[in-house]
């Protein structure tokens, strides 16, 4: 009987492999660059701690990071345990709601090094993922991917480590926000002002208009094949306008231009008014 | 316990101005050239929006590190300090963080050279005393340092509302001495808007960084930004501008009735001061009829000749500072509202 269930667990078998995605706040990308680039001479490769939160849905939100000090040898990675214990206290003294959720490495894909330490972040954090950011660009581009690992055992023993690669979404709002223009050049004279935002968001608006004119007429001629989906996007977008009588809506318009104005002369009678105090203030200590 | 978190403080201050680079301190050798642009790694910028931005509404703080070179302030990073608190136990236990923060940031190479501090703001009411003690207090160690406010409320609107200030050299001359009456403000010609002066900020990337964000971005035609932008409703923000600027001008009028109070009784006084010598005069007079010698014509020890103290312009200049900021941002917030109405208009017309 006893022989029967030693051999039951004899099998090869994979650990359960969640469906993960992973998140990347553009913080991140950034400062592995900054990290990189100010790696030590002879580093190949910096790595360092992802920080941020597992969503509700599973998805794993990477939302901070910080660079800890490793030294590599062929067979051997020595990582900064100490220095990653301190630097994790500091971020939690700041937000408390992040924490460890992986690790990551520039480079392409998973090297051999790679699930020693992998095995170290395991111990931290149940499921850690790995970030990989190539920024040697070896491909001719920046690779950005993220794995779970997998462990392989036979019977009790672990004969191996596989890396999965989890599906990563790269959208990143927060540098919109900022705008890329910003972000992307290597040097920007001036961050936008209000209304430069403004023409260029108005710029962008005419464009897309101008496009769908322009696809719309190509249609109604016949050069372009006709897409449903695109006629319902279209039709969704001009029904999006409330349907409004004119007298209403330019009563609508015109109230909102009073009130906008009325504030406008709000603040430039409170500027006069500001100016002229100052005037009056320093004038009349004639005494 | 008060005393070891201020010694503390002071230590790592000592160590920030000690820690100054190679580069500044030749530079403080020679005269130093007017600070003209401050540049700001996109990092920076980064680092600073999501901090602020997670703990929004309430205020934070963290430190500026990076380099002086020349009439530019390079500020290539920075970190976030915990939510003040005010106990004292936790003090001290910030400026541990401070000092741990900017070894370990050392250690993986990072500038490791104070320049200032960066603060959120809500609708830009920073202009505080305390803002002033603190630039105050980072001035006396470190010869140039910069202020960068991010008000993490106006970035819903698509408007990157970052801005680096510093004092005027003028100003800090006059809060040193602690002088601010009309007389020393006229002599000085400074006047409300000389407090602060604005920074021109430069934004700057690696070449490594430049290439990331070229592939990763988007290839749809619009972006967060516009949306943030041409959205029409402001009113809260503006209902929001309105109070704080109310509340402002309430502040200024107390802050003007002081100062009526004060030259009501200075001329209540002046005139006691005549009605006296008048009194005084005609005394002596008579005195000097009947052979008498004069009286002396003053009499520091009648409290009518006791100098009245002139109270203080820099809470109605900070306050000035203020309301100008509001009238500043109405108008903004005004005109872009006008845009979006005529878009609108336009667009129905179509």
């Amino acid at each position: 009987m006893e022989a029967m269930a030693a051999k039951e667990r004899t099998v090869l078998q994979f650990s359960s492999s969640q469906s993960l995605s992973a998140k990347v706040h553009p913080l991140v990308v950034f400062n592995i660059c900054d990290c990189y680039v100010r790696r030590p001479d002879q580093a190949e490769r910096v790595i360092g701690t992802l920080l941020g939160s597992v969503l509700p849905d599973g998805t794993v939100d990477v939302r901070n990071s910080y660079a800890v000090p490793h030294s590599e040898s062929v067979d051997q990675v020595a990582l900064d345990i100490e220095y990653h214990h301190s630097m994790l206290l500091s971020h939690q003294k700041v937000n408390p709601k992040e924490v460890i959720v992986g690790w990551y490495s520039t480079g392409l894909g998973v090297t051999g090094g790679s699930a020693l330490i992998h095995e170290f972040y395991s111990r931290e954090v149940p499921n850690p993922i790995h970030l990989t950011i190539d920024t040697g660009f070896t491909k001719g581009a920046g690779t950005i991917k993220a794995y779970v690992s997998n462990n392989l055992s036979l019977g009790d023993r672990q004969i191996a480590a596989q890396f999965q690669e989890i599906p990563l979404d790269l959208r990143m709002v927060e540098a919109e926000r900022i705008g890329f223009d910003t972000l992307k050049a290597t040097a920007v004279e001036k961050i936008p002002s209000d209304l430069e935002g403004m023409e260029a968001s108005m710029g962008h608006l005419l464009a897309l208009i101008d496009d769908i004119y322009k696809y719309v007429d190509d249609v109604v001629e016949g050069r372009v094949d006709p897409d449903n989906k695109i006629g319902r996007f279209i039709s969704d977008a001009v029904g999006s306008l409330p349907k409004l009588p004119s007298s209403a809506f330019e009563k609508l318009v015109n109230d909102s231009l009073q009130d906008h104005l009325l504030l406008l002369y709000l603040s430039s009678i409170t500027r006069t008014q500001l100016d002229l105090a100052e005037k009056l203030n320093t004038a009349a200590q004639i005494l | 316990m008060a005393a070891t978190g201020t010694t503390e403080r002071c230590l790592f201050l000592l160590y920030a101005a000690t820690a100054r680079s190679f580069l500044q301190v030749a530079a403080t050798e020679e005269v130093a050239p007017p600070l003209r642009v401050v540049q700001i790694e996109g990092l920076v910028f980064l680092k600073i929006i999501k901090h602020c931005k997670d703990h929004s509404p309430s205020l934070v703080t963290g430190q500026l590190l990076g380099l002086d070179v020349g009439s530019v302030l390079e500020v290539t990073n920075c970190f976030p300090f915990p939510m003040r608190e005010e106990d004292e136990e936790i003090e001290a236990d910030g400026a541990n963080y401070q000092l741990e923060m900017m070894r370990c940031l050392r250690e993986v190479n990072v500038d490791n050279n104070t320049i200032g501090w960066y603060q959120s703001t809500l609708l830009g009411s920073f202009q505080t005393v305390e803002l002033i003690e603190t630039f105050m207090n980072y001035q006396e160690n470190i010869r140039r340092c910069v202020c960068i406010i991010y008000d993490p409320s106006r970035s819903d609107q698509g408007v990157l509302a970052l801005k680096a200030l510093k004092l005027s050299d003028s100003f800090m001359e006059l809060y040193r001495s602690n002088n601010f009456i009309g007389e020393k403000l006229r002599e000085k010609n400074l006047t409300w808007v000389d407090i602060f002066e604005e920074i021109p900020i430069k934004v700057s990337n690696s070449a490594l960084i430049s290439a990331f964000m070229t592939e990763l971005e988007p290839d749809t035609p619009v972006s967060q930004c516009d949306y943030d932008r041409l959205q029409l409703s402001t009113s809260s923000l503006m209902e929001r501008n309105m109070d704080f600027f109310i509340e402002c001008m309430d502040d200024l009028s107390l802050e003007q009735q002081k100062f009526q109070f004060y030259y009501r009784s200075l001329s209540r006084q002046q005139a006691q001061q005549q009605a006296w010598l008048h009194k005084r005069r005609a005394e002596n007079m008579s005195r000097k009829a009947a052979g008498e010698e004069p009286l002396p014509e003053e009499d520091p020890s009648n409290p009518i000749f006791k100098s009245l103290p002139e109270p203080s312009r820099l809470e109605s200049f900070l306050i000035t500072n203020q309301i100008s900021n509001y009238c500043h941002q109405i108008n903004g917030v005004s005109g872009q509202g006008l845009i979006r109405l005529y878009l609108m208009k336009a667009l129905r017309e179509d």
